[in-house]
């Protein structure tokens, strides 16, 4: 420090590399630094550990008697497994679907046993409404499947999105038939 | 924070000796000598009451969360347990929660003040859009506090509106689970709402201080909206509206006291004395009266990204206004057109607040009674048709927008404006203002 001052005193020129490197230096470290703290800070309220752990559920479709439905809390989300009656099933699978907003067949909601078959009395799938996340009421609106309260979405016995606010059909979970009868969610 | 000039003189030791070091007494002297416009009515009182509002949400708030726990297990009952159990706790979780419909209250009338009198134009646009930023955390503040007491309307109302994130093309699900720290509105998020709801009230409180700031940097606008020119156009804040405030937050407090003592519940929903179920969704959600009309925008449009981008354009455009109105005219007492348009677009925004409140397809305007018939055609009853809500909701909606995007922009450049005072003193004292003056 005092040397500088005696240098500049004496009309010496300072050495302007060695400036530009310590700016240059420490406004790097400084820009990593903030960076490599900025992502903790943002990643942290991401899903914790022991929220990704409590994943998945099994559910004996079995037990659900014909035009019932099964509720469960999955992911803090319900899911609804319907044992469909035959009208609902003729219903869900004789749309015409070039008309839905959403356009999927019956069959592209169901998932397959492990013999390959489907078996279209069981529908699985996220009891969300896609609009703004409300749970629907089932046996209601105007394609008897499924009617949203909150905004007025109404769903088809297959949970296809028919008419309102909702711009997709309700989810089908990730899931599969681990035996005949038993499913695993998640 | 003062623009005028001070007139502060130190007149012992100590602050003598404190003004050269810290000049806190003069900031605090020249605040209350502030020279304001002597013709401001009752309507300018609301900065007081909001100010009032504010340190009152700020004291009964912290004193809240001494009592409350920000857990899904214990929320609910811990709320319950303040108004039962905690000492005075009946009165102090009240005043939070009314308090918090007194503050939007008194801020919508110092909105339309604003917007009346025209206290958005040059040279206060900074002061109107940190205003607009107050209103936007303010209503943030508003969201994440009504979560907290964890009922049906508290956890069905986050899950709506943190579902507008999902909106979002591509990045939507990830965006709204990383908000919630979950697949779902759960503990976490229940958390960290906790977190930011005691946080922001201290941000706003900073935006105040800007506000107040940039207030007395750029003068107090006043109902005629002529700037002072002489010393006679004004008068000291202190006393002359430091009383004028006192006064108007006394009547605000008594209309506040009455509903903290005898309706403590009637600003709210008996929804949410309904603990918080995953698994049901009340028949009926809807918001806090004071974000009903945004919440009828949402709904009038059909498409979910389009009602969200309408809503955030609603407030979106407040921000603009002051590039929007083309008239050199601030008070509408002297714009006999667009005061008119503006009595409509209240009207309007009434409207919507209404129609917030009602279920889409129910008839808000019935023009009659027409048969309903069965599949035969045959006569089975009769029921009432006209305008539903949602179309009624689309009209004030349009209303909304064209107010702020068509007609302001228009009017400002048609219409011929009444003529103004010269000065705020002639307006106040009519022929006697020359006595005045000399």
């Amino acid at each position: 420090m005092s040397d500088a001052h005696t240098a500049k005193a004496h009309g010496e020129t300072v050495d302007e590399d060695k400036r530009d490197f310590i700016y240059i230096a420490t406004g790097a470290a400084a820009a990593a630094g903030v960076a490599a703290l900025a992502w903790p800070l943002v990643a942290q309220m991401g899903k914790a550990a022991d929220t990704l752990a409590a994943g998945s559920i099994e559910i004996d479709v079995s037990k659900v008697a014909e035009g019932q439905q099964l509720k469960m809390l999955w992911r803090g989300k319900p899911v609804f497994v319907r044992h469909r009656t035959p009208k609902e099933i003729a219903e869900a699978e004789g749309t015409d679907i070039s008309k839905c907003p959403d356009p999927q067949t019956d069959n592209e909601r169901l998932i397959a046993k492990p013999d390959g078959q489907l078996d279209p009395r069981y529908l699985v799938m996220i009891g969300v409404c896609t609009h703004f996340g409300c749970i629907p009421v089932g046996e209601a609106g105007e394609f008897d499947g499924w009617y949203c309260p909150c905004h007025g979405s109404h769903y088809d016995t297959s949970g296809r999105i028919r008419k309102g606010p909702a711009p997709k059909n309700m989810e089908i979970p990730d899931y599969k038939y681990i035996s005949d009868t038993v499913i695993k969610v998640g | 924070m003062s623009g005028h000039p001070s007139t502060y003189e130190p007149k012992y030791g100590a602050t003598k000796w404190m003004d050269q070091r810290l000049p806190i007494i003069r900031m605090g002297a020249d605040f209350m000598t502030y020279p304001s416009p002597r013709n401001l009515n009752y309507w300018y009182a609301f900065g007081a009451i909001l100010t009032m509002c504010l340190a009152s949400q700020i004291i009964t708030g912290i004193i809240l969360a001494m009592h409350y726990v920000p857990h899904v297990d214990h929320a609910f009952d811990s709320v319950q347990r303040i108004r039962r159990d905690v000492p005075y706790g009946w009165l102090l979780q009240p005043m939070h929660a009314v308090g918090a419909s007194m503050f939007f209250f008194a801020v919508y009338i110092h909105m339309f003040r604003g917007l009346y009198y025209g206290s958005y134009k040059a040279p206060r646009e900074v002061l109107w859009i940190i205003g607009c930023l107050i209103y936007l955390v303010m209503m943030a503040t508003g969201f994440l506090g009504y979560t907290l007491p964890w009922g049906q309307m508290s956890f069905w109302g986050a899950t709506v509106i943190t579902g507008f994130f999902g909106a979002v093309p591509v990045v939507g699900e990830s965006l709204q689970q990383w908000l919630l720290g979950g697949y779902a509105v759960d503990n976490a998020t229940l958390n960290r709402f906790f977190a930011l709801h005691f946080l922001l009230p201290f941000v706003i409180a900073a935006l105040v201080g800007l506000h107040v700031w940039a207030l007395h940097h750029a003068g107090q606008n006043n109902p005629i909206g002529v700037t002072e020119k002489t010393k006679a156009d004004t008068l000291s804040f202190h006393p002359y509206y430091t009383v004028k405030d006192g006064f108007a937050v006394v009547v605000f407090m008594l209309v506040f006291a009455f509903f903290v003592f005898y309706q403590p519940d009637a600003l709210g929903h008996a929804d949410n004395y309904i603990q918080a179920d995953a698994m049901k969704t009340p028949p009926h959600i809807v918001p806090e009266w004071y974000f009903l009309p945004f919440y009828a925008i949402l709904r009038a449009v059909p498409d979910k990204l389009a009602g969200i981008l309408l809503m955030i354009g609603a407030i979106a455009v407040l921000f603009v206004l002051p590039w929007l109105d083309t008239s050199k005219v601030r008070s509408m007492r002297f714009r006999p057109v667009a005061k008119w348009f503006f009595v409509i677009f209240l009207f309007f925004c009434f409207i919507l607040g209404w129609c917030g409140a009602e279920t889409p397809d129910n008839i808000a305007i019935k023009f009659g009674m027409k048969d309903v018939l069965d599949d035969n055609g045959a006569v089975i009853g009769e029921e009432a048709w006209g305008l539903n809500f949602t179309w009624l909701s689309r009209i004030a909606t349009f209303y909304y927008f064209a107010y702020f995007l068509l007609i302001l922009p228009v009017l400002g450049l048609v219409e011929k404006p009444k003529d103004r005072p010269e000065s705020i003193t002639k307006s106040v004292l009519g022929d006697k203002a020359h006595a005045a003056a000399g």
